[in-house]
């Protein structure tokens, strides 16, 4: 297959407000690429669930997306502590989020359900005290 | 042109006044849609992008760009004419303490009967009151009133499409069956009867031009509000008592906030400006505001107080509004709401911003979009017509600009050393 359309986002340490940039901005050029509504949303959703743990949990990180017209690969690589139990982590209402965190309104132990509940294929690389790198693909059906 | 807006005829209201426009950015930079280019020294309108929003207008240091509205003498073509006030038209006033004032004058300079959209109001806020309690659409529900925001929605948002409340505007509501209860009062045949909107903005000026909900406008012409302003100032100094036409007023619709606030304990939020306003459909549209019930979306600053074609500062305006207002009566029994309040045609999502109708095609676009991007300057100056680099490079995609539109790419390859424009 073809080289697909690749974006870069680069997600900054401790700016919850910034996180969503490489969402939105992936949601944007999907838009105007015409890929169904639905898909863009499970897209979105993911990338942001990715992005706002790369800022709560890691010091930020890269996003790395590529666009092929049947599929949409996201690649979110952090310069995190890793995740001792990916089983634990996987759990919905497990979190290890600070009270501060929290009081954002994050923190709720969504995140890697949300992620792996909106696209096909997910998978978790971790090394404690390295980082953590998420792989993620949404098909188009 | 890469034919965009085959599917549907864009009509707008913003025009542009040649001799006045200077081709400069402001307006390209102001565009919230990236709709307006400058071209050959004189703006220009994309009209699938515009949704008149009303921003070059406000935007435009010399009145260069204006909402095309209706004259006043457009009302001696008809027999019988009926005047509908948008709400700001009442928040113009020094001193004014009873909208029946206004309401009598526009009689006085000649309309036959006056429409005061209290009622209309109360009938929209019934009806999502309604879709909330049943939840017939999906969370939040987002208001219709600002045809701005609903044609935003439309060509932006495909996702949010069924969000919107599927209800006429307020005017729109207004002149429905108007025109067949005056030919049966009257005995007059149905183009004798002109029905005419005061508008404060241009979106509302395009409703008649490009319809939202159904196919064909009830509404003939639409008039200014500073236009019918300054006509009616005389003629409400010489009123002393004037006639009870309307017991309540909506003046306080004119105002952000207020549609949301009559839906009593809901959750409910409001916004307005363009730039606000997209960033808030962007969460809706990531899910972020799924607890909420309402979203009430308002294109000018202040809500309609801020439109283009009002008199008043808008925050002047506001305050007047409130001070206007008789408070909320009961909201309409359900057997007094009109079925016909719905939209006929539902809201489709119009793809006018895709690169192209085959996403393998649209891919190698964007692709080609990106690498020339890469060999732009990235000042986002403006001096090429486009609002931004990127807006260039898709342009040029497009088929409709050239590389060398960048004074600085055309420095590089050594042709017409100067900006000078060819054949200026």
């Amino acid at each position: 297959m073809s080289e697909g359309l690749k974006l870069h986002f680069e997600v900054a340490p401790d700016d919850i407000a910034a996180a969503g940039n490489a969402s939105t901005g992936t949601k944007n050029t999907l838009k105007k690429m015409g890929f169904p509504a639905a898909i863009i949303r499970r897209v979105a959703i993911a990338m942001y669930e990715g992005e706002i743990n790369m800022v709560i949990h890691a010091k930020g990180g890269d996003v790395d997306v590529e666009i092929q017209p049947d599929r949409i690969v996201m690649t979110l690589a952090d310069r995190g502590p890793g995740i001792p139990d990916i089983d634990l982590a996987m759990q919905e209402g497990w979190s290890t989020a600070t009270e501060n965190v929290r009081e954002y309104g994050f923190g709720a132990g969504m995140g890697l359900p949300n992620m792996k509940k909106n696209t096909d294929e997910m998978r978790i690389d971790t090394q404690l005290g390295v980082g953590t790198t998420v792989t993620m693909t949404v098909y188009v059906a | 042109m890469a034919g965009e807006g085959d599917l549907i005829r864009f009509q707008h209201s913003v025009t542009l006044d040649r001799d006045k426009c200077r081709g400069c950015t402001n307006c390209i930079k102001r565009c919230p849609m990236e709709a307006m280019r400058v071209q050959d020294r004189k703006a220009r309108v994309i009209a699938s992008h515009c949704i008149d929003c009303g921003e070059c207008i406000r935007g435009c240091p010399y009145h260069a760009v204006k909402a095309k509205v209706d004259v006043y003498e457009d009302i001696l073509q008809y027999k019988y004419t009926v005047a509908i006030a948008d709400p700001a038209l009442y928040a113009q006033f020094h001193h004014l303490d009873d909208v029946n004032l206004v309401l009598a004058a526009l009689m006085q300079i000649g309309f036959d009967e006056v429409a005061e959209l209290y009622r209309e109001h109360r009938i929209i806020t019934a009806l999502t009151e309604q879709a909330i309690e049943e939840g017939t659409l999906p969370k939040p529900i987002i208001s219709s009133k600002c045809p701005a925001v609903t044609r935003l929605i439309r060509v932006r948002f495909a996702d949010l499409c069924d969000h919107v409340m599927p209800v006429m505007t307020p005017g729109e509501l207004a002149a429905h069956n108007m025109r067949e209860k005056i030919c049966e009062k009257t005995g007059l045949g149905p183009e004798d009867v002109g029905i005419f909107y005061i508008s404060p903005c241009a979106a509302k000026a395009t409703i008649l031009k490009m319809p939202l909900g159904i196919e064909n406008s009830n509404i003939d012409k639409v008039h200014s509000v500073s236009d019918i302003y300054t006509r009616l100032l005389s003629p409400m100094k010489r009123i002393q008592d004037p006639p009870r036409i309307a017991e309540f007023n909506c003046a306080k619709y004119a105002c952000t906030g207020t549609e949301s606030k009559a839906l009593h304990g809901r959750r409910a939020i409001y916004a307005d400006g363009m730039e606000n306003i997209i960033r808030l459909l962007e969460d809706v549209e990531d899910g972020k505001l799924d607890d909420f019930d309402f979203v009430e979306l308002r294109a000018c600053p202040g809500g309609c107080v801020g439109g283009v074609l009002n008199v008043e500062n808008p925050y002047v305006a506001k305050f007047r509004a409130r001070h206007l207002s008789s408070g909320d009566g009961p909201l309409p029994r359900p057997e007094e709401i009109p079925d016909s309040a719905f939209w006929e045609v539902p809201l489709e999502y119009a793809p006018v911003m895709n690169l192209d109708s085959n996403v393998a095609v649209a891919l190698g676009k964007m692709q080609e979009l990106e690498r020339i991007v890469g060999s732009l300057p990235g000042l986002d100056c403006g001096s090429c017509g486009a609002p931004s680099c990127h807006a260039l490079a898709e342009d040029i995609v497009r088929g409709r600009a050239q590389v060398t539109d960048c004074i600085f790419r055309r420095g590089l390859r050594g042709r017409e050393g100067n900006n000078e424009e060819k054949g200026g």
